[in-house]
């Protein structure tokens, strides 16, 4: 089929080069994924927005203790901030992320972290991250979600 | 009527006034919008690194989706396909079929007036909703009309396209197609494949939301049907720069074309990797199972292959086009080329820019890595040196020659040196921003915000001095656009008109190079595959969504 295709030696040489260090790639992080279950946050968890104020878990969001150096933060983002605002958590905790929107598409980052969640009306966004050094955290709404889209932060302190 | 059009190796071209009136309505539709899109850009970037604060009646992302819109849009679209027109005039027989112009021209107005009525409803603020126009945030159904209308326009230019090829492919039974059209014809094939995602999205779920004729939207469905479009969306901007660099660089640099069968793989291969993966802009959201953003990161990746394949094929022309000037060693080659001709210099500087912007792309789509960039500025940084550096630059070194042809006259000593400042002034200012871009986005700063110091947070306050860099880049920019378009204007209006016919360089193909396999042509086969491979990758979380994804009213947040 491609039997007149001339493929020049050299150029043998750097796509076999190339194609096989690809591989390596996608087999690190594949291994990566799974191995050591390093996934980006998701989750097939849905709940409709108009619901988020009203029902469980997302009526009373808080950041809950769960077990020793661990935690549950249940947030909301809306336009445009965060409930809650203000977490507090000691050095070395494990904080396990659940979040929602019950208007437009927000984001929640947390800089300097790998904290980095899209947060999507009708979804609810999970992610786990331990937070080993002290410091003062900023968390921010990193999608664009209206006029206040530039004020829309919070705080996580760890002490 | 054919004679001097039958040789192929001719650098000379003589447009006919019908086709010439229809290349250059859509470049000047397109420089128009690069004018509104440089200025929107200068503005925004200033407030956002806190240079200027704008005045109560000017939003910050009023400008910031003018921007957006018009570049990224409006003036790749109109530029891409003026372009492919003029090669096509060019490479098959000298003329554009008349019947296809008549499409081309009703695709043309329907862009023109689709873009009227989006930038209208950007200007009265009933649009502020960034170029992704992400629901449940509800611009006026006037916005979405005018995108339904700059899609279905495109469309009728692609079949425009298709028309010029099936002519000529009837009248040379047999023989394969120039390398300039079949590339052409790639570069539609892809657009109209990933199109029908965005057309989806516009057409059934936001003009019946926005119209108040459906109540709610499923959100996560729109996304996924946009960045169904918005990737391959970013190789519809490369791809005719990779036509000019394959297919009339070579010609410049007084080369050959490296090989006649390995461009036109390439392209098949960017139309099979660049579609079915979009979740890769979407690895940081729920509602899509890590199963699905694996598989199609793996898709994203292996579009390295035909990169890797490009990169080869331009430096071994460089290498042969040099020794073939009498080059000596291991580089001599490089001296060889041509350091003083604005169609190649920018062209170059683009492709140089390309290397580090392929790199970060490889980053952004990595599974993880993915978590430390996603959406910070490190993002609008490898945008702008690959979109505003890689392909910009090829369409200046483009625009030198083609405007000047199509107005029949010469691109002068004087236009190709003011171009070459032009070129240089650009790719200087694109690396103090997108540098500056990069490094902040990794220390956090997101991108699509409005000036914020976060109440002086001091996560926030290491970014101040890369602020400072990019604000200094966008001005050198922004000059750059203004001596780009007074150069433009220059060539358009005032230069000394051509003697006879004017420049068209158009590569050649080496006399030892085998005929194309004929299956690289037979179109059906690819577009077969294509589909099939969107089938695999979007078929089940697609329905997922559709049955699982909760729906949401509209909301007008700005």
């Amino acid at each position: 089929m491609f039997s007149n295709m001339h493929l020049p030696r050299y150029e043998r040489i750097w796509l076999t080069i190339g194609i096989t260090s690809l591989f390596i790639f996608l087999i690190i992080l594949g291994t990566l994924a799974i191995g050591l279950g390093l996934q980006p946050p998701g989750h097939m968890k849905t709940v409709p927005p108009e619901q988020v104020r009203t029902s469980a878990p997302f009526n009373k969001p808080a950041l809950v203790q769960i077990g020793p150096n661990e935690y549950k933060a249940t947030m909301v983002a809306q336009m445009f901030s965060y409930l809650p605002g203000e977490l507090e958590i000691p050095a070395g905790s494990t904080v396990h992320f659940e979040i929602t929107s019950p208007d437009v598409v927000h984001g929640l980052y947390l800089p300097h972290t790998n904290v980095n969640i899209m947060v999507i009306p009708g979804h609810v966004a999970e992610f786990t991250y331990t937070f080993k050094k002290a410091g003062d955290y900023l968390m921010l709404c990193h999608e664009y979600c209206g006029a206040g889209h530039q004020a829309m932060m919070g705080k996580l302190k760890v002490v | 009527m054919e004679n001097t059009l039958r040789d192929r190796s001719s650098d000379q071209m003589s447009f006919h006034v019908q086709d010439r009136r229809l290349i250059l309505a859509h470049l000047g539709f397109a420089f128009i919008a690069f004018l509104i899109g440089v200025v929107a850009g200068l503005v925004q970037a200033l407030q956002r690194t806190g240079f200027i604060t704008l005045p109560s009646n000017i939003g910050y992302y009023q400008l910031l989706t003018a921007h957006g819109v018009s570049l990224a849009l409006i003036f790749t679209t109109f530029f891409i396909i003026g372009y492919l027109y003029s090669g096509l005039a060019k490479t098959l027989g000298g003329k554009l079929l008349p019947s296809a112009n008549m499409v081309a021209w009703i695709g043309f107005y329907m862009m023109v007036i689709g873009t009227l009525l989006g930038l209208m409803m950007i200007i009265t603020n009933d649009a502020t909703v960034l170029y992704t126009f992400y629901a449940p945030m509800q611009a006026s159904p006037i916005f979405y009309i005018g995108l339904a209308l700059v899609v279905v326009g495109s469309w009728l230019s692609g079949i425009a396209i298709f028309m010029n090829y099936h002519h000529w492919r009837k009248k040379h039974p047999g023989e394969s197609s120039p390398l300039f059209a079949y590339m052409a014809v790639a570069t539609m094939v892809l657009w109209l494949i990933c199109t029908v995602g965005v057309a989806i999205e516009v057409l059934f779920q936001l003009i019946p939301w926005s119209l108040g004729w459906t109540d709610k939207i499923n959100v996560e469905l729109s996304r996924t049907f946009f960045w169904y479009f918005g990737h391959p969306l970013v190789y519809f901007w490369l791809l005719p720069a990779y036509i000019y660099w394959y297919v009339q660089i070579p010609k410049i640099i007084g080369g050959k074309i490296f090989s006649n069968s390995l461009p036109r793989l390439t392209f098949i291969l960017f139309i099979l990797y660049s579609i079915p993966v979009g979740f890769h802009h979407q690895l940081m959201e729920p509602g899509v199972s890590s199963f699905w953003k694996f598989l199609q990161v793996v898709l994203t990746m292996l579009v390295v292959i035909p990169s890797l394949m490009t990169a080869f094929a331009l430096i071994a022309t460089f290498e042969l086009a040099g020794r073939s000037k009498g080059a000596k060693g291991l580089f001599g080659w490089f001296t060889k080329l041509p350091w003083k001709d604005v169609r190649f210099v920018s062209t170059f500087l683009g492709m140089l820019i390309f290397i580090p912007a392929g790199a970060g792309g490889v980053v952004n789509a990595s599974f993880q890595l993915d978590q430390v960039v996603h959406n910070t500025l490190f993002i609008t940084g490898h945008f702008h040196i690959t979109i505003a550096a890689a392909v910009i630059l090829t369409f200046f070194a483009i625009a030198y020659w083609l405007v000047p042809s199509l107005r029949n006259r010469q691109l002068t000593p004087f236009a190709n040196n003011l171009g070459l400042i032009q070129c240089w002034i650009w790719t200087i200012g694109m690396l103090i921003m997108s540098t500056a871009m990069h490094i902040v986005g990794v220390l956090g700063e997101p991108r699509r915000t409005s000036y914020t110091t976060y109440n002086n947070h001091p996560a926030a306050e290491v970014w101040e001095p890369y602020r400072l860099f990019t604000g200094i880049g966008s001005i050198i920019l922004f000059l750059s656009a203004v001596l780009f378009l007074i150069n433009i204007v220059y060539l358009w209006f005032f230069a000394p008109k051509a003697e006879s016919e004017v420049d068209f360089p158009i590569g050649e193909v080496g006399e030892e190079q085998p005929k194309p396999p004929a299956i690289l042509e037979r179109w059906s086969v690819w577009i077969g595959i294509t589909i099939a491979l969107v089938i695999i990758a979007y078929t089940i979380p697609v329905i997922h969504m559709a049955q699982h994804a909760p729906g949401s009213p509209p909301i007008r947040s700005w």
